[in-house]
């Protein structure tokens, strides 16, 4: 009896959960177009509602009701295939992200973490090499030369940015000694790791940003060259998967940075849930800041950096993070 | 015995369960957008869309060797770092003699990869 009622909370766990990234999804965008607004000397949306809160229902109440083009020589399974692709993946990733501590409810404590895995930090680089996929099909399936460019980028883009942050997040899981997000959170209850690791936090943060094609790497969205990158061909609801997936991505990646180097939901005074909300929104505005103020790389330049310094630093930064923890034990 | 959600597979209970919810999310936002859509064929709607001109060549044409070359490294390269995990949770346990044994494991993945970048694999102009 009792195994089925923590399955039953369980269960409503993850689907409040996923209802409320859809939530912060919805809003990052309004947050965004509001930021980047402030940055520009506008104003920002402002029609619907006060503040424009309206603004996202809107949207997505538009989409669905614009017409859903499929352009002849696509291929069309795979082209309606690849927005699902890249919006399960980036959804999944909710599932292993500590939000706070556990809580008592009806006398039992419940975690605040959807899937307590041994190997989160392996879930997530599985789900983001998955999550490539979404874009390659796309691009490719779209029969269009400005798709399948912007698609070839964005994965060269996205498996050559993998390989620095596997390393970066291995020198995280060689100081904690475990991959399970709510262990390394443990791990720091006395220091953060952002202070034994600096060098991984600030390359982990480029890595990050490519990870999810953010402004220096937004290879997806190269505008001016490629109208509009990897989902030119897309309309209605289908395009818009393309950007939830997108800034779930914005909000998962800045909860697993919390996790790993802000020491995640733990801080003094205020309760957890709301630390790790402060931490993971300090990531988002600076994600966001950053888009208003950097230039787009080209694509030769973003190989070369990270394949010939990203690259090195990051696997020089696990040696020497290998060799002070042989020393000092 | 009595089961518990604390056991190795319980722990999945929600992944499973969170992938559903995205499933099912995705094929409703598809529906939806499809049955609620408007359906106006158009054969100039139908072309490729590349800024009003029409399309020159075959678009399923073979494409530029460096990005599989980047494909390929990328397998090396991610397939070490899996190796290596399983080391970084271990290391406090195996000590010196973990350190040695990896010094050498990633010297040789190291002398690959100076090799590759003294062919020029890595050169994108």
């Amino acid at each position: 009896m009792d195994f089925w009622i923590d399955v039953i909370i369980n269960v409503i766990f993850a689907i409040l959960s996923v209802l409320l990234l859809l939530l912060v999804v919805a809003y990052s965008t309004l947050l965004e177009r509001k930021l980047l607004g402030d940055f520009q000397l506008r104003i920002g949306p402002n029609r619907a509602g006060p503040f424009g809160i309206w603004q996202p229902i809107a949207d997505g109440l538009k989409a669905f009701f614009k017409e859903d083009v499929i352009p002849e020589k696509a291929d069309k399974i795979v082209f309606v295939l690849a927005p699902m692709v890249s919006f399960i993946t980036a959804v999944g990733i909710i599932a292993i992200i500590p939000f706070a501590d556990s809580i008592t409810i009806f006398g039992r404590h419940v975690k605040l973490i959807v899937s307590d895995i041994d190997i989160s930090i392996l879930y997530v680089f599985a789900l983001a090499a998955l999550g490539s996929y979404g874009c390659l099909l796309g691009g490719y399936s779209s029969y269009n030369k400005y798709s399948i460019f912007g698609a070839m980028r964005t994965s060269a883009l996205l498996i050559s940015y993998e390989i620095p942050f596997v390393l970066l997040i291995m020198s995280i899981v060689l100081v904690n000694g475990t991959l399970s997000f709510s262990g390394i959170v443990e791990a720091q209850s006395h220091l953060w790791n952002i202070v034994r690791e600096p060098v991984a936090f600030f390359l982990a943060i480029v890595c990050a940003l490519a990870e999810i094609n953010r402004t220096p790497f937004d290879m997806p969205e190269t505008e001016s060259e490629l109208a509009c990158g990897f989902n030119v061909e897309y309309s209605s609801m289908k395009f818009s998967m393309f950007f939830m997936a997108e800034y779930a991505h914005l909000f998962t990646i800045s909860a697993i940075l919390t996790t790993l180097f802000l020491g995640g939901w733990k801080g003094p005074l205020l309760p957890p849930i709301v630390w790790f909300l402060l931490k993971t929104f300090a990531f988002m505005f600076f994600f966001i800041w950053e888009r208003a103020t950097y230039p787009r790389f080209r694509i030769d330049q973003i190989m070369h950096f990270g394949w010939k310094v990203l690259l090195p630093l990051s696997l020089a930064n696990l040696l020497v993070t290998a060799i002070v923890m042989a020393i000092i034990g | 015995m009595t089961p518990s959600l604390n056991t190795y597979l319980g722990s999945y209970l929600g992944i499973v369960v969170v992938l559903i919810m995205g499933v099912l999310l995705a094929v409703i936002m598809i529906g939806a957008s499809h049955i609620l859509g408007p359906r106006r064929k158009n054969p100039l709607k139908d072309m490729p869309y590349e800024s009003g001109l029409p399309t020159v060549g075959a678009t399923w044409a073979p494409f530029d060797v460096k990005y599989y070359i980047v494909a390929l490294l990328f397998l090396l390269f991610d397939l070490e770092c899996v190796y290596m995990y399983p080391w970084a949770v271990y290391f406090k346990k195996l000590g010196v003699f973990g350190l040695i044994e990896m010094f050498i494991f990633i010297f040789i993945l190291l002398v690959g990869f100076v090799y590759v970048w003294k062919k020029g694999a890595l050169q994108w102009e």
